[in-house]
């Protein structure tokens, strides 16, 4: 048993462990730490298959962006969880037996074909590339119209999600910046043409 | 050594893991939500393990797309799910039937 082996297994222990934290535990804040930490281990194990660019940008993405706005949105929501929890033990059996069986086909499916496929020298390294640069050269080239449809993704997830939230309250007093800009002379002081006014008289 | 078939268990086992919980937590979107990106994690996997032992470049590739769209499926999600809480008070899943499908 190599030590990568070694390592292998002990972060896929730490990810399937974490997993299962996530669907078990009653607070979806530790649920969404958990899920931190199978994402971080999972990055692990992909360092672990030389996939190493792709492992930074799980933990950047992942950890960084998406599970920080799970945790902002669950703290956010002031949710009563005792109802949410009805029905756990209920579908406990059913959930276990479903996973179990789709569980049990996989692996024999995965045991029929695949274990024989030996591991070969990483195509990276053997044509002198770093991972990211192997990587680079097939994205901006071969793929170059489908990166630029996921930024195309991005921009309209970002939009997307302004709109969705934007609130429009009654009742609050606000400046409006653009009547503010568009208000004239004329609007706010009238001229008046009128006698001068006279002390009635001479001078006292 | 690590074989192809370590990293296809390991992908299958934290699917079925993703499956379980979407079954015994189908009331809490949050969970719900959180199942949905254990899968994809799962299936990412897979994908870096054939990549690797196929020598392939395509499959990190789409491992590269697969988070991109994650990611902007989590953040309109996650949109969705405070507009929903903030109309209707709460975030059980059985109570979302007002398209009365």
């Amino acid at each position: 048993m190599t030590f990568e082996l070694v390592c292998f297994y002990a972060f896929a222990a730490v990810s399937a462990a974490a997993a299962l934290a996530v669907i078990s535990v009653k607070n979806p804040v530790v649920a969404a730490l958990c899920l931190v930490l199978t994402f971080f281990s999972m990055a692990c194990v992909w360092l672990l298959a030389e996939a190493e660019f792709l492992a930074v940008a799980l933990v950047l993405v992942y950890v960084g962006a998406v599970m920080v706005l799970f945790l902002f949105v669950v703290m956010m929501l002031d949710v009563d969880l005792v109802p949410l929890r009805e029905g756990f033990i209920r579908f406990l059996p059913v959930g276990i037996a479903v996973a179990v069986i789709m569980l049990v086909e996989m692996l024999m499916l995965i045991g029929v074909r695949s274990l024989r496929l030996e591991p070969i020298a990483d195509p990276a390294t053997s044509a002198g590339l770093s991972n990211i640069e192997w990587l680079g050269r097939t994205l901006f080239s071969e793929y170059l119209l489908p990166f630029e449809i996921a930024a195309l993704i991005l921009t309209v997830g970002l939009i997307a999600a302004v709109p969705l939230t934007l609130r429009h309250r009654v009742g609050v007093k606000k400046q409006s910046p653009g009547r503010q800009v568009l208000v004239r002379r004329e609007d706010r002081i009238r001229l008046v043409k009128m006698a001068a006014e006279k002390p009635e008289g001479g001078s006292p | 050594m690590i074989t192809l078939a370590h990293f296809l268990t390991l992908g299958a086992v934290l699917f079925c893991i993703a499956v379980a919980g979407i079954f015994v937590n189908r009331k809490n979107v949050i969970v719900l939500l959180m199942c949905i990106e254990l899968m994809l994690l799962a299936v990412n996997t897979n994908f870096v393990g054939f990549s690797r032992f196929l020598g392939d470049v395509d499959g990190q590739i789409f491992v590269f797309f697969i988070l991109t769209v994650a990611a902007a499926e989590a953040a309109i999600g996650l949109a969705i799910l405070v507009v929903l809480f903030r109309n209707r008070a709460t975030i059980d899943v059985t109570h979302i039937d007002r398209l009365k499908g």
